[in-house]
């Protein structure tokens, strides 16, 4: 059972609420694909992905990276109850997509920094150590249906 | 996991800009380190970790100047940080994941202070660049 502070809660949403999922969940994409380019793998019929400037240009990562952001805007929606949020995308990723959950991770390591540099500040220890805490239970709970 | 040429102008760049600061962003890259992974504190027994800690200050003085000597050695990091790398394998022993946890930390704080800097292909140079360190500081352990 996954416990969260008061503070900590008021540190996910204060800062939620600024961001701009759009551009952050497409920033986020494109910097996992060129950061760790071996995780282009799951994306092969996205088209261009041949350089940075391709991958950050290309229509099909933005608005995947929207989408997988605004999912991510579940968890926040439910933090007490993250596992259920995500059953069904754990099971999606397990079986349809084949997804090794270290990309998880990846994606979550990635996020904070798109973070850190929009909040600059802001984005004390104490932010980033509660947003890292939260990265680790989505990427827990993606996992959790796998089999 | 080879640094391009591109690689290491980006590091060297990227180093170049944060200058003087890199000391300072030591320090940082620690306590949000040990506020994030709490785990990493056990290494430090030692040590006052509250923050603002003059101990944590002037060890965070020490790793900067190391990652300062590797990305000015970037061409042979194995041999600029030879001793450093015995010192973790005989005496520290920190365990490898570490490495990978202050690295995401040192990458905060080069965000926060500059964003600019950090372009997707920097921060690609510079990930790559401090997973290199960490390979060499835990080369020797077995």
């Amino acid at each position: 059972m996954v416990h969260w502070t008061a503070e900590e809660k008021q540190l996910i949403t204060s800062i939620w609420a600024k961001v701009n999922v759009e551009e952050c969940g497409a920033e986020a994409l494109a910097r996992l694909l060129i950061v760790y380019p071996w995780t282009q793998r799951f994306f092969s019929s996205f088209g261009n992905l041949s350089s940075p400037t391709a991958i950050l240009g290309n229509p099909r990562v933005r608005a995947h990276g929207k989408k997988v952001l605004t999912s991510f805007g579940e968890a926040i929606k439910n933090l007490d109850n993250i596992k259920a949020t995500y059953a069904k995308l754990s099971e999606l990723h397990c079986d349809k997509l084949h997804v090794d959950p270290e990309n998880f991770r990846l994606l979550g390591n990635i996020l904070i920094i798109v973070l850190s540099a929009h909040f600059a500040k802001d984005f004390t220890p104490t932010c980033q150590a509660t947003w890292q805490k939260l990265v680790g239970l989505v990427a827990h709970a993606l996992v959790y249906k796998y089999h | 996991m080879v640094l391009s040429a591109g690689d290491k102008t980006n590091v060297k760049t990227a180093f170049g800009k944060i200058g003087g600061h890199a000391e300072e962003y030591g320090g940082e890259a620690l306590e949000r380190m040990f506020v994030t992974y709490p785990q990493t504190k056990t290494y430090f027994p030692h040590f006052d970790l509250s923050h603002g800690s003059a101990q944590v200050k002037a060890h965070g003085k020490k790793v900067a100047a190391a990652l300062v000597e590797a990305a000015n050695h970037i061409d042979d990091i194995a041999t600029a940080l030879s001793k450093l790398s015995d010192l973790h394998a005989q005496k520290l022993r920190v365990d490898p994941v570490n490495f990978k946890l202050l690295g995401q930390c040192f990458l905060v704080v080069v965000a926060i202070h500059h964003p600019s800097v950090l372009t997707p292909e920097v921060h690609a140079s510079l990930d790559k660049f401090l997973c290199a360190v960490g390979t060499v500081l835990t080369a020797k352990y077995r």
